[in-house]
């Protein structure tokens, strides 16, 4: 059973996906989906050697509304800096964010939301995979940014996944 | 009624956002930012053609939609694995 | 009948905000005066634009009567992806010396990714 389900939760998400993609219920697309469900995972087994772990799935449908939120509120940032600051007043900052997470999924859960949130934007890792480089698009204060980030962000991520 | 006026506005202002994207795309300064326009383009059509398919009243067109969505954002990734490692696929 | 205008009317106004958002997008692509900058606008303006086009789109299938969940899956995408396309075009940038050349220190002794030899461990 575990070889031929490695995954069962990307199977669950390959046959819900799926149905999203057909629209519709039918008997056909639920083989379809799982045939599908099946094959894919264990094709690709060998770049996912360990199972994700989410220790409490709930906090992460509340996480996943939060950051939501702040997509719209990020838009709106956004907007007002894109039009209304000045051109040279735009004070542009790298910002390096060390990380307490260890769990790649956590991390790039993490560098998802800085990419989509605030005027910031993950821009790489260190080659060491314990730092993130952030690029802020208004920051005069880089410092208030990281520790934003550490704060609303990466503590989250920390009880949801370790 | 004023759906109709408010889907025309929204039509306007993206295809105003393609011209723009147009115009970037001639003058870019570099190469990344290209790409950048790019991308920026196919999300604009994405929006485009969800517009249309609101207008026409059918869920056809979000099928191309997905399917754009899906061409795009493999084309952003595969221009941008040129540049960084010299081939798309190792 | 005022329940109807009432809907219609909340979709006029998120259709109105999304394009507008929209075009604030494109319009910052070719504003903003640095490379990195540019990185900004696109990935977060233009995706609330779409996502405005997309929710107009399931609520007036719903209002309709019907019930469409491609929408959902195009939103899940487009979030999913946007950070992913973004984080490869500033990896060119970077590697490319067209993004601000003062990097700040990684503060773990080793060099950022994409100038490094190494690979992070996976």
């Amino acid at each position: 059973m575990k070889r031929l389900f490695p995954h069962p939760y990307l199977t669950l998400t390959l046959i819900v996906l799926w149905f999203l993609l057909v629209n519709q219920w039918k008997v056909g697309s639920l083989v379809m989906a799982i045939i599908l469900g099946t094959v894919i995972p264990l094709l690709t087994s060998a770049w996912w050697p360990d199972r994700p772990r989410v220790k409490r799935p709930f906090s992460l449908a509340a996480y996943s509304l939060l950051v939501m939120w702040d997509v719209i509120v990020a838009n709106f940032q956004v907007a007002r800096i894109v039009l209304f600051t000045p051109r040279d007043k735009i004070q542009s900052n790298w910002v390096t964010v060390p990380l307490d997470l260890h769990s790649p999924e956590a991390i790039s859960l993490l560098a998802g939301t800085i990419t989509m949130t605030p005027g910031t934007l993950t821009a790489d890792m260190s080659a060491c995979g314990r730092a993130l480089l952030v690029h802020s698009l208004h920051a005069p204060d880089p410092d208030a940014v990281r520790d934003d980030i550490k704060a609303r962000y990466e503590s989250r991520l920390k009880r949801i996944f370790e | 009624m004023i759906l109709s006026y408010a889907l025309g506005f929204f039509v306007g202002s993206i295809a105003l956002a393609l011209i723009l994207n147009l115009w970037r795309l001639f003058t870019a300064p570099t190469v990344t930012d290209r790409i950048l326009t790019l991308d920026t383009m196919t999300v604009n059509v994405i929006a485009l053609v969800v517009a249309y398919g609101i207008w026409a009243g059918t869920g056809l067109y979000l099928e191309v939609a997905v399917l754009f969505a899906l061409t795009g954002f493999v084309g952003t990734v595969a221009y941008c694995k040129y540049l960084l490692r010299g081939s798309i696929i190792e | 009948m005022t329940t109807a205008l009432a809907l219609e009317l909340f979709l006029s106004a998120i259709l109105f905000g999304g394009g507008i958002f929209a075009l604030v997008g494109s319009y910052g692509l070719l504003r903003l005066p640095r490379p990195m900058q540019r990185l900004h606008a696109p990935t977060k303006a233009t995706t609330i634009g779409v996502g405005a086009a997309l929710l107009v789109s399931a609520l007036d299938m719903l209002g309709q009567g019907q019930i469409s969940w491609q929408e959902g899956l195009i939103t899940l995408f487009l979030l999913l992806t946007a950070p992913i396309s973004a984080l490869f075009m500033a990896k060119t940038l970077i590697l490319r010396g067209e993004a601000d050349p003062n990097l700040p220190d990684t503060g773990t002794g080793k060099p950022w990714a994409t100038l490094g030899q190494e690979r992070p461990d996976p």
